[in-house]
């Protein structure tokens, strides 16, 4: 299966901060800047392909064992570094087309280094630090749960080249014994199944669409503009619970997530043990 | 141990209720949102499928070795034990209800019955997107109480759901159990039969399995398939309380032991023990 190689990663990520290289001692895969938004310094991280890759898997741009372990050590670092100050935004810029589906990579316990990686996000947005995810392209899958799911807000780009996804349409497909085009089908009445991001928007999950014209080759306004929602996305993080309540409090979720919402009020209501009256 | 064949309970033959009950203090098990409430998956059906009112997740609360714990069951037996709406929300809202309880000064465990495949494809991203949540939930929660991860078979535990795993405190496996993010026909369809052939069970054994995870410092025991022994490793866990160190936190030491692997090649899972074995696990050096 041929697809387009992922640019996006590279290209937002230069824009947002000068730099397209990764920091001393990374793997090329991994790119880590600290750069200024705003008023403050933020820093930006972003999975991209590495043709030579030590690991195969990574070369086409799968999230594998150096990624994951080194998005969690630099988020790490800079949690540790923010320590007793202000603390500081940490963007994920996405673009990532799934895990990494390699023998050597379930050897080495990839589920680990996965959970790692969110272990470290997490734990900063509990610490405080405002955690905003960009997806530029695709965020499929275990790629997402490992880099930027567990961010306190997601903004994606309003774009046919935006997904976000559990899992990508041949296997899906495949999976669930239908075709791509009944797949698609059943997207257009099924929201959940969709793989078009305004579907996606539905869900609630989403802090926010944004539109730019052009999104392979970022042009200098619409950098401006990514930036400025951005910084707004990081005030309203600050203004609010570091847990993922939001995902549940759209205007969307209380729509389409109404069962998730329902479960959680009825799991409530029965938690503490209410003992009948004995006569 | 001495096993006595004839007086052994299987566990892995327990449903998922049955298991959950199982781990519980005598007399304290009360499930919560069980299918006498109907909480079914609103997707399933418009889509030909028959749901489950107790949309495949047992809830059961009770204690653990006197303390409170809460007990999550995946039901194996139903759509492979994948996570849809309902029982993502089930799941998550346990973990947080037992977070809240600890902040207000109950000490409550978790224990997570985890045999999935992962993300139940017909609600997607709705699945997805409780996976995310539930990890959320456990890196809180895990902070006050232990959060317990058991996969004891057949189902295994994959996918999304591996890197709940991954969060977890404590892993609890048997022989029985595999772990990992991708199952051999998921790499086979997507990396080829020259990566992983999914018909070779020696290797899929070899590298997801339970022995082998154990041995290598993934997981923190390995039990037989007796529901005694697995009650009483659960209640062991409970009783250690939070360990000093997370081993999804152990970042240096994992990037360490990447770099040090020789990429040009596969490797034989047997290889792995020598150099992973548990002597590196800082949360053997308590």
């Amino acid at each position: 299966m041929t697809e387009p190689t992922r640019v996006r990663g590279r290209a937002w990520f230069g824009a947002l901060t000068g730099k397209t290289s990764p920091m001393p001692g990374d793997p090329n895969s991994v790119l880590t800047a600290d750069a200024q938004l705003g008023d403050e310094i933020a820093r930006f991280l972003c999975v991209i392909p590495d043709p030579h890759a030590r690991f195969p898997c990574a070369r086409d741009g799968q999230v594998g064992l150096e990624e994951a372990y080194t998005l969690a050590a630099r988020v790490r670092e800079f949690v540790d570094y923010c320590q007793s100050s202000i603390k500081r935004p940490i963007v994920a810029i996405v673009d990532v087309k799934s895990q990494a589906y390699g023998r050597r990579e379930e050897t080495a316990a990839i589920f680990l280094a996965a959970a790692a990686a969110a272990d470290a996000y997490g734990s900063a947005r509990m610490a405080g630090h405002p955690v905003i995810s960009l997806v530029v392209g695709h965020a499929l899958s275990g790629g997402f749960l490992t880099h930027g799911y567990q961010a306190n807000r997601i903004l994606a780009f309003d774009d046919d080249g935006v997904m976000i996804h559990a899992m990508h349409k041949e296997a899906a497909a495949r999976i669930t014994r239908r075709s791509v085009e009944s797949l698609e089908q059943l997207g257009k009445t099924i929201a959940p199944l969709s793989y078009d991001i305004r579907d996606f928007a539905k869900l609630g999950l989403l802090h926010k669409l944004l539109h730019v014209d052009s999104p392979d080759d970022p042009l200098q306004e619409e950098i401006q503009k990514v930036r400025d929602e951005l910084i707004a996305a990081i005030a309203d993080a600050r203004n609010s619970p570091t847990d993922l309540s939001n995902r549940l409090q759209s205007k969307e979720a209380r729509e389409t997530r109404k069962a998730s919402i329902r479960t959680r009020e009825m799991l409530e209501a029965q938690w503490i043990e209410k003992r009948p009256l004995s006569g | 141990m001495n096993i006595d064949f004839i007086h052994r309970e299987s566990f892995i033959e327990l449903d998922g209720r049955e298991r959950a009950h199982s781990l519980l203090d005598a007399g304290t098990a009360r499930e919560l949102l069980g299918p006498f409430d109907r909480v079914e998956s609103p997707w399933l059906l418009m889509q030909g499928v028959t749901p489950q009112a107790d949309d495949g997740c047992v809830v059961m609360k009770g204690k653990i070795a006197g303390q409170a714990a809460v007990v999550i069951a995946l039901e194996g037996a139903f759509q492979g034990g994948s996570m849809g709406e309902v029982s993502g929300a089930k799941l998550t809202a346990a973990l947080d209800l037992a977070c809240l309880d600890c902040e207000k000064g109950i000490p409550t465990s978790a224990v997570m019955l985890l045999e999935t495949g992962g993300v139940r494809l017909q609600e997607a991203n709705l699945g997805l997107a409780a996976i995310a949540e539930i990890m959320a939930s456990i890196l809180a929660l895990r902070k006050y109480a232990p959060v317990i991860s058991v996969t004891a078979g057949t189902v295994g535990c994959f996918g999304g759901m591996s890197l709940a795993a991954g969060l977890s405190s404590y892993i609890l496996l048997t022989r029985e159990a595999r772990l990992g993010l991708n199952g051999p026909e998921v790499i086979e369809q997507e990396s080829g039969v020259d990566e992983f052939d999914s018909s070779d069970r020696a290797l899929i054994w070899a590298i997801h399995g339970g022995e082998q995870r154990y041995a290598t410092g993934l997981a923190d025991a390995l039990v037989e398939d007796d529901s005694q022994q697995v009650a009483e490793a659960v209640r062991q866990f409970v009783l250690r309380g939070v360990p000093l160190v997370q081993r999804s936190s152990q970042v240096s030491l994992y990037r360490e032991r990447i770099a040090a692997l020789d990429t040009s090649r596969q490797w034989d899972p047997m290889e792995l023990r020598a150099t992973w074995g548990k002597s590196g696990d800082e949360k053997e050096k308590q």
